[in-house]
């Protein structure tokens, strides 16, 4: 379990410095079902993980668990100074406004244009005026390359347009932690560049993200640390380069093998 | 076959029939709106709501949907006398109307909240919405904008069935028919003209639909596309 | 005035079998008309098409109500004796048959485009497939909605009530009329009408669900 719960420290950072997720002996069942068993791990500012596994391996259902989307049975997750999952010690609508995520089918809001999209939270919940939200909203079109399509409906958009706009969505809330589950996994290859591409922007500005991905290489290539799950656990994790050149477990080269 | 029809008694009566028709627009106009209201908040109580309510609306839909018009007006008529409120027909015709288009929305509005996706539902909680908000600004439009044909078909239907309302002699089209041909004798040809009446009563009530469709769903009407 | 008493509901239950007679009037008369104005609506004759949407359109347009009078006044124009019974059956016909026309039609249509070309590579004319290709699936498909809207009939018969026809709700009315217990007798006459069509209600939504899951 040592290498399990080892804090990840992101190249180039002082290793002393306070994680802003921090998750221990994480459990999650759904019934007599035990999907997540003692997930521990943690993320330093400005680092970007990738959650890499088989599908099964629990990595979705982790990441959900970081939200509160699911409450769990056992362990502690602390992210942005929130203690989520247990129940009273935790506001909901503060977690929202620290954590964003980003879903593998965007989940934008058919009805409502781009730009009324990444609006509504911003006047709903952050009580902005309406030209701030404007002006927000155009800010993070124009970061994620879309600042035309703000009076487009989701309909009109490609794919990877939409999930771009579910990036920009996101980030209009200036969330301090990012999670991105399986984004691209719903779009042709093609699409699925310019998705990624906005994300490795996002982590050169210095956002902390996590992200679960079957992009190995992606991951690989950008991100600062990997976590390999299986069986509902941190089988494997590290600093990518090293995880990728030394593998430990011989379940983690056998899933290198098979995707790369 | 020889029968000589008589429309004469348009000529004097026709204001009549106006006034008739302007009292039916008047009932089923306030009864829509209000029936509209109670409908979708009972189909927002019967998805999301506390178990008991959901199954306390559950018993109101099935009642409603399962007995006559006709004897649910007798029932809300003679039931408010009976409580020693003094109401007028009209008002008691409404009330019955709206408990009645209530229970039919309930179920129609129903099936267009639970034919949104959760993923809708998760994303916008993710952002921070409140569930109310939730509701109103990702749910209900969407849920409106599927089942609109349905609703507005139930709308046109109540329209209709409000001419029930003339049995406890609420003044409407039906009941100032049956007053003009008990004076003139020309039953066949009144409700002739009161039927065509309705007929451009119920072609009215769709394209006012059809418009008020076009004003709530920008986006149909932009892009001309199903949700 | 007396009280209302067991007497009466009996007599309101006794009624009730006038309403059942009625409305299995209204939904054969109303079956085979639906039939011709469902088969007339997929026509490859224009104008039998135009002529069963404009009769739909119309009677769709029409409230049940009117429809009783113009059948009970327009009857007694043409020297039949004003017999309630067959006014309101003729009404309630023509009134089911161009809902029950819509929804068959609905039913027809959705048997897949497919299953007329395979018929047609067979070498059936349009009458065989209809008979052993295209209605037979068209049924499965109908009968919950079909079952569902019996209910309407059922309800719909009320209103033979206006134009004096004794069955449950004009039953309820005399009954009220020498107890003066409105609320009471009406409940029970709404008790007795919910007898017969939640069955129904539930039947169809069974129904429903079955073929669903059959799909």
């Amino acid at each position: 379990m040592s290498r399990a719960e080892a804090v990840l420290p992101a190249e180039g950072q002082p290793i002393d410095q306070v994680p802003i997720v921090r998750v221990t002996g994480l459990e999650k069942s759904f019934g007599p079902l035990k999907v997540l068993d003692g997930v521990s791990f943690a993320v330093q500012p400005g680092q970007m993980v990738a959650v890499v596994g088989r599908s099964g391996s629990g990595k979705s259902t982790m990441l959900r668990c970081l939200n509160g989307l699911e409450d769990i049975q056992g362990g502690t997750i602390e992210i942005c100074g929130h203690q989520v999952g247990r129940p009273g010690s935790w506001n909901k609508a503060q977690l929202r406004s620290d954590v964003g995520m980003v879903f593998q089918s965007y989940n934008l809001f058919p009805h409502l244009t781009v730009e009324r999209n990444i609006t509504l939270a911003l006047t709903l919940v952050q009580k902005k005026p309406k030209a701030d939200a404007r002006r927000i909203a155009l800010a993070v079109l124009e970061q994620v390359g879309l600042a035309e399509k703000a009076q487009a409906y989701p309909e009109q958009l490609s794919g990877g347009q939409q999930q771009r706009v579910a990036i920009a969505r996101s980030l209009a809330l200036s969330p301090q932690v990012m999670l991105f589950d399986e984004v691209t996994s719903a779009l042709d290859p093609e699409l699925t560049v310019e998705v990624l591409k906005v994300m490795e922007d996002l982590s050169r500005g210095g956002m902390t993200m996590i992200l679960v991905t079957h992009e190995m290489g992606f991951a690989r290539r950008v991100a600062h640390s990997v976590i390999f799950m299986h069986r509902g656990r941190v089988w494997e994790s590290g600093p990518t380069a090293e995880l990728f050149a030394r593998p430990q477990t011989i379940e983690f080269q056998q899933f290198v093998g098979s995707v790369l | 076959m020889n029968y000589d029809f008589d429309f004469e008694f348009l000529a004097d009566r026709w204001p009549d029939f106006l006034a008739g028709a302007w009292l039916t627009i008047q009932l089923t106009v306030v009864a829509i709106v209000l029936g509209f209201a109670l409908g979708t908040l009972c189909a927002v109580l019967r998805v999301y709501g506390h178990p008991l309510l959901r199954r306390l609306v559950g018993g109101y839909v099935e009642i409603i949907r399962n007995t006559p018009l006709l004897v649910q007006i007798f029932i809300v008529y003679f039931g408010i006398a009976t409580l020693g409120l003094k109401l007028s027909a009209e008002t008691s015709a409404i009330i019955a109307l709206v408990i009645n288009v209530g229970a039919y929305t309930t179920e129609i509005m129903r099936a267009g909240i639970e034919s949104i996706p959760r993923t809708q539902i998760e994303a916008a909680d993710c952002l921070g919405l409140k569930r109310l908000q939730v509701i109103l600004h990702i749910v209900l439009l969407p849920a409106m904008e599927r089942v609109y044909p349905a609703l507005s078909s139930q709308f046109v239907l109540l329209m209709l069935a409000s001419s029930i309302t003339s049995q406890i002699s609420a003044e409407e089209l039906t009941a100032v028919a049956n007053l003009i041909q008990s004076d003139t004798y020309r039953s066949f040809e009144v409700y002739i003209v009161v039927a065509i009446v309705y007929l451009a009563l119920s072609f009215l009530y769709r394209i006012a639909f059809w418009l008020i469709g076009g004003l709530l769903f920008v986006r149909r009407r932009r892009l001309g596309t199903a949700l | 005035m007396t009280q209302f008493n067991s007497f009466h509901l009996l007599y309101l239950v006794d009624a009730a079998k006038w309403t059942i007679l009625l409305s299995l009037i209204a939904f054969a008369g109303g079956a085979v008309l639906g039939m011709a104005l469902a088969l007339s609506r997929l026509s490859q004759w224009r104008a039998l098409r135009w002529l069963a949407i404009g009769y739909i359109q119309i009677v769709q347009g029409t409230p049940l109500l009117i429809l009783l009078f113009l059948a009970y006044f327009g009857l007694g124009i043409l020297g039949a004796k004003l017999e309630p019974v067959v006014a309101a059956g003729l009404a309630l016909t023509l009134y089911t048959g161009a809902f029950l026309g819509e929804i068959w039609r609905g039913c027809i249509q959705s048997v897949p485009r497919t299953q007329w070309e395979a018929s047609d590579c067979l070498g059936l004319d349009r009458l065989q497939q209809y008979v052993w290709v295209i209605l037979p699936q068209a049924t499965r498909i109908a009968i919950p909605p079909t079952v569902g809207f019996m209910v309407q009939v059922v309800k719909n018969t009320s209103l033979a009530s206006i134009i004096g026809f004794i069955e449950l709700a004009r039953a309820g009315q005399i009954v009220n009329n020498s107890t003066f217990q409105p609320f009471l007798v009406f409940v029970c006459v709404g008790a007795i009408y919910f007898a017969l069509c939640y069955p129904l209600s539930v039947t169809s939504r069974y129904l429903e669900r079955k073929l669903h899951v059959a799909r």
